[in-house]
C-alpha cells in the first residue's frame, strides 16, 4: 500500500508541475526549458522552512511568492526574446540555477539537503494535500483558459505582433503567466521535497525541465486534460522500467522531438480531432462552449 | 500643405526616415490628416506605404521623424500605448487568428480594459458584450453569415474584410487601412469602398492606403503620393493625379 501511495503522490505531483509549465507554454506560447529550477526553488525554500519548524502547509506561500519572483525577474529578462532563442535563455536558467545551488554551503552544496521532516499525517496526509492542491490547480487552470485571460493568452501563442497590433498589452501578460506558472512549480516543488525528503542540486536539472516540457508536449500544449494523462503516464513510466529511468534525458528528449514533428497538436489534438470525425459539425459550436 | 488648416489635426507625420539595412525605405514623409477626413494614400509597388503606416502604429521604429496624434507626441510610445490612445490598423497581409471564430477575432479587440491588466482579464469571463459588438460590424462588413467560421475556411475576399472589421473594433480616431480592397471582387471592391467612404466621422480620420486608383479617385477628396520613400505630392485628389511627376512616377509604371 505504501508503495501504491509514493507512487500516487509522485503522479499528482508532476500533474501539477506539468499543468503550471502548460500555463506557460501552452496557454501563454512561452517555451521554457528551465522549469525545473522552479521545482526546485520551492523545493529548497519549503525544506528549509519545515527544517527550522515550519508546518509544510504554511511554507506553501513563501515557496510561490520568492519562485514566482524568480520568474518574474527571468520573464522580465526573457520578454524581448522568442521562440528559440527563448528556450536557450531559459535553459540557461536551468544550469545556472544548479550552479548555484552547488556552491551554496547554506543550501547543502553538492550534498543537498537530508532529513526534511514528514509531512503532517505522514504519507497519507502528504497524499491528501497534493491531491487537494492539484484538483484546485486544476480548477484555476479551467478557470483561466475560459476566462478573458485565456482568451487573450491563445492570440499571444498564436501571434504576438497581431496580439499587439489588437491592442494587448502583451509584455504584461506573458509576464503575468510566467509569475502564475512558476509559482506553481514552485509549489509542486515545496510538495516534492516532502515526498522525497532528500533533495540535491541534481534532482531539478536540465533532464527534468526536458521531462516536463515533454510532457506538456506529449499531452498537446494548452489542452488540460491531455497534458494530465501525459504527465501522469510519463511520470509513472520510469518506475516500471528502469531503462527508461537510466536513459532519461534521451527517452524524453527523443519524446519531445518525435512529438512535435508528428504530433504537433499533442494527445488533446488527438482527441479533438477524433471528436470533429465523429461529428463534423461541432467545429461551427465550438465557440458557443 | 493644405490650404483650410482650420480643423485641427488629428495626425501629424513630421519628417519620418526608417532605413532597414542602409537603405531608406521611408525617407522624410510627412503628411497630415484631419478629424473627419478620408486621406487616400498612393504610391507604386515598394514606395513604402506599408513601411509608413507599421512607423506610425508603432510595430518599427522610425530612424528620425515625429508623430502627433492629436495634439500628442507619440514618436517614443509602443505600439500598445499608441492602439490603446486611439489608432488602429488594418494590415495588408491579413492576420486573422486560425484557432478563433471570426466572431472571437473581432470580439477580441473590442475586449477593452482587459487586453490591458491581467488582473481584470482573469475576473471578467463573459464575452457576450464584445460579441455582439462584433456581430454588429461583421454585419457591416457584409460577414454575418461567416461569423462561426473559422479563418481557414474562407476566401481572401472575406478576410480582407475581417481585418477591416477587426480594426473598427477598437474605435480608433485614425484607422489605417492598407489595402483593403485588394484581392475582392470588382462588386466586393465597391461595396467596401462604399463602406470605406462612410468610416471617417466626428472624432474619427483614415488613411487609405490603395492601389485600386478608380475606387480611390471615387471616394478620397485628398491624396497622399509617396514614391521611393519619399513624399511626392499631397493635396484635393484631382489636384494630385494631374501632376506630371505623379503620373510619371505612379500611373506611367504600374497598373
Ligand atoms: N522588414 C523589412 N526589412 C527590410 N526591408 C523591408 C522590410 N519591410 C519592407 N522592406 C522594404 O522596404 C521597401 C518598402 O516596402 P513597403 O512594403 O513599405 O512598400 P509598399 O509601398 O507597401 O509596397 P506595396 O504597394 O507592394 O504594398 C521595399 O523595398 C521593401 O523591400
Ligand atoms: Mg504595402
Amino acid at each position: 500500500m505504501a508503495y501504491e501511495m509514493i507512487v500516487l503522490t509522485n503522479m499528482l505531483i508532476a500533474i501539477l508541475f506539468a499543468q503550471s509549465l502548460n500555463l506557460i507554454t501552452g496557454f501563454c506560447g512561452q517555451v521554457s526549458l528551465g522549469h525545473a529550477a522552479f521545482l526546485g526553488i520551492g523545493a529548497y525554500t519549503s525544506a528549509m522552512l519545515t527544517k527550522a519548524g515550519w508546518p509544510l502547509a504554511a511554507t506553501f506561500i513563501p515557496a510561490m511568492v520568492i519562485a514566482g519572483m524568480i520568474g518574474m525577474i527571468v520573464g522580465a529578462a526573457s520578454l524581448r526574446v522568442r521562440h528559440d532563442f527563448l528556450a536557450i535563455t531559459t535553459m540557461g536558467v536551468s544550469f545556472l540555477f544548479t550552479g548555484i545551488i552547488r556552491k551554496q554551503d547554506m543550501l547543502g552544496g553538492e550534498m543537498g539537503i537530508a532529513g526534511i521532516p514528514a509531512a503532517y499525517g505522514g504519507r497519507v496526509g502528504l497524499l491528501l494535500m497534493t491531491l487537494c492542491l492539484t484538483i484546485l490547480f486544476i480548477i484555476i487552470m479551467i478557470y483561466v483558459k475560459r476566462s478573458w485571460m485565456g482568451y487573450v493568452f491563445e492570440s499571444i501563442a498564436e501571434d504576438e505582433d497581431t496580439a499587439g497590433v489588437l491592442g494587448i498589452d502583451v509584455r504584461r501578460f506573458k509576464l503575468f503567466a510566467f509569475v502564475l506558472g512558476t509559482a506553481g512549480a514552485g509549489l509542486a516543488g515545496a510538495l516534492y521535497a516532502h515526498q522525497v525528503r532528500f533533495i540535491g542540486p541534481d534532482s531539478f536539472g536540465f533532464v527534468e525541465s526536458v521531462t516536463v516540457l515533454s510532457m506538456v508536449i506529449v499531452g498537446g500544449i494548452g489542452s488540460i486534460w491531455g497534458v494530465t494523462i501525459a504527465a501522469a503516464l510519463l511520470s509513472v513510466m520510469p518506475q516500471f522500467f528502469q531503462v527508461i529511468d537510466d536513459y532519461k534525458l534521451l527517452v524524453y528528449g527523443m519524446l519531445l522531438f518525435f512529438a512535435m514533428r508528428f504530433m504537433p497538436d499533442g494527445l488533446g489534438g488527438l482527441a479533438k480531432r477524433f471528436r470533429q470525425n465523429r461529428n463534423p459539425d461541432s467545429s461551427s459550436e465550438r465557440s458557443q462552449a | 500643405m493644405t490650404a483650410a488648416k482650420t480643423s485641427p489635426l488629428l495626425l501629424d507625420v513630421k519628417n519620418v526616415t526608417v532605413t532597414f539595412g542602409g537603405l531608406n525605405a521611408v525617407d522624410g514623409a510627412r503628411l497630415a490628416l484631419e478629424d473627419n477626413q478620408l486621406l487616400g494614400f498612393i504610391g507604386p509597388n515598394g514606395a513604402g506605404k506599408t513601411t509608413l503606416m507599421r512607423a506610425i502604429i508603432g510595430m518599427l521604429t522610425p530612424s528620425s521623424g515625429q508623430i502627433i496624434l492629436d495634439g500628442q507626441d507619440i514618436s517614443n510610445r509602443r505600439l500598445v500605448d499608441r492602439i490603446n490612445l486611439g489608432m488602429a490598423l488594418a494590415q495588408q497581409i491579413i492576420k486573422p487568428l486560425k484557432d478563433m471564430t471570426l466572431l472571437d477575432n473581432v470580439a477580441l479587440a473590442a475586449g477593452g480594459n482587459k487586453l490591458l491588466s491581467p488582473i481584470k482579464a482573469m475576473i471578467h469571463r463573459s464575452r457576450q458584450h464584445e460579441q455582439d459588438i462584433a456581430h454588429g460590424l461583421l454585419t457591416e462588413v457584409g460577414l454575418a453569415d461567416a461569423i462561426y467560421k473559422y479563418p481557414a475556411e474562407l476566401p481572401l475576399g472575406f478576410l480582407k474584410r475581417l481585418e477591416v472589421a477587426r480594426a473598427l473594433a477598437r474605435q480608433p480616431k485614425v484607422l489605417l487601412l492598407d489595402e483593403p480592397l485588394a484581392g475582392l471582387s470588382i462588386k466586393e471592391a465597391e461595396d467596401m469602398a462604399d463602406l470605406i467612404m462612410g468610416l471617417p466621422c466626428k472624432g474619427r480620420g483614415v488613411i487609405l492606403i490603395e492601389h485600386n486608383l478608380s475606387q480611390v479617385r471615387r471616394i478620397c477628396k485628398t491624396l497622399y503620393v509617396q514614391n521611393n520613400g519619399r513624399p511626392l505630392a499631397f493635396g484635393a485628389t484631382d489636384d494630385v493625379l494631374e501632376k506630371r511627376e505623379v503620373q510619371m512616377a505612379y500611373l506611367g509604371k504600374s497598373e
